[in-house]
């Protein structure tokens, strides 16, 4: 596969969230404003290209029956280093995505990568997976936060446009399922034409 | 280059070999981030102290106390001096009555017990509903009232402060944070 494709294949045609529908906890639940669904989006692609590179590096020495604990702990360890930075330089950020960072370790997203993509391919092509998925899952989750945003607060990127309330469901659960599958039925008519 | 086989020796070795240099990075990245961590947690506590009291010169952080609540626990208190007379007390308080979670605030006293200004520091509520308990209209009606004859519960309690629609329990909940804070000043002798 050529390297421009296999960037590109996260966005549309193989995006985490909307074609693959993987780690929707996250998504569904950090989305309320665009720039939150953004600053998730762009602490997991981190994470993603961390750990996709380090993985398809070590992918020969680490036995296969031990791969996925060993995965984990470089997950992890990622995880954990966003962690700490977001604390320490964005505190803002850090605290509207709360437990959300951390839970990038259990994401569904990076694990998968790690397991479907990096440990059988090379470290440039590992790269440019991570780099491609993620900027795919941080488009998914700016997009759906940003709808969330324009209907339930009536603002977008923080500027309120309207006075008052919007509808308030979207910035609850229910609506980001709405939201979601409404956004999926989209991508999917985009892809069959 | 050849799969390592999953012998018993090779699965422990590299498990540990991972281990052992996942901890050392973090532990570089840790001491790396420590101190601006600290500071930032630092500032955003002075923030909310200077947004609730009136100026002040002295380091109301390192000269915190705590005072007993008379409810098993404690509260910490920030006494802000101008030119080594006291100007007011902000008080950390909270309230486990919230409607998702403890609710935690900032409350600023003057040494007649009048409220100053209330800051939201923590608070889980509903979106749009029990999040507007940080708005103004909500939390500047508390503003130079004295809790000794401003009754801290919403009206349907037979109190005096104004609920916020469809979120009466995150209204009483912040006038129960409020209270124990002025209760806590009150039983320790400030006022």
């Amino acid at each position: 596969m050529n390297q421009l494709n296999n960037f590109t294949k996260g966005f549309i045609r193989e995006n985490p969230i909307l074609v693959l529908v993987l780690g929707t906890c996250p998504t569904l639940a950090t989305t309320s404003s665009s720039l939150n669904g953004m600053g998730m989006g762009i602490a997991t692609t981190f994470v993603l290209v961390g750990s996709n590179v380090v993985i398809s590096l070590l992918s020969g020495v680490i036995p296969d029956k031990v791969r996925i604990p060993a995965f984990i702990v470089i997950i992890a360890s990622f995880v954990t280093v966003v962690d700490l930075v977001m604390q320490a330089y964005v505190p803002e950020l850090y605290e509207k995505l709360g437990i959300f960072i951390p839970l990038i370790v259990v994401n569904c997203i990076v694990l998968g990568r790690a397991e479907a993509y990096a440990s059988k391919n090379s470290v440039l092509s590992s790269l440019i997976d991570g780099i491609g998925m993620g900027l795919g899952f941080t488009m998914a989750l700016g997009i759906l936060g940003a709808f969330r945003e324009i209907l339930g607060s009536g603002a977008i990127f923080g500027y309120k446009f309207i006075d008052g309330d919007g509808i308030l469901i979207f910035i609850l659960a229910p609506g980001a399922f709405i939201a979601l599958g409404y956004l999926i039925a989209l991508i999917n008519r985009i892809k069959r034409t | 280059m050849a799969k390592t086989e999953s012998t018993f020796k090779n699965m422990v070795l590299s498990l540990t070999v991972i281990s052992f240099c996942a901890a050392a990075c973090l532990g570089f990245v840790y001491e790396l981030t420590k101190e601006p961590i600290a500071l930032s947690a630092l500032n955003k506590k002075l923030e909310a102290i200077r947004q609730v009291v009136p100026e002040f010169n002295n380091n109301p952080n390192s000269e915190m106390y705590r005072l007993p609540t008379g409810e098993g626990d404690s509260l910490d208190i920030y006494p802000a001096k101008n030119e080594g007379e006291i100007v007011g007390y902000a008080v950390n308080t909270y309230s486990k009555n919230g409607f998702s979670g403890n609710i935690s605030l900032m409350a600023g006293f003057r040494t007649d017990g009048t409220i100053i200004n209330i800051t939201i520091l923590g608070q889980k509520e509903t979106p749009g509903l029990g999040t507007k308990m940080a708005e103004p209209d909500f939390k500047n009606q508390f503003n130079d009232k004295n809790p000794a004859e401003f009754v801290l519960k919403v009206r349907k309690d037979g109190g005096a402060v104004d609920a916020i629609t469809a979120a009466t329990i995150s209204s009483r909940a912040f006038c129960d944070a409020v209270q124990r804070a002025y209760n806590t000043l009150q039983k320790g002798g400030l006022l």
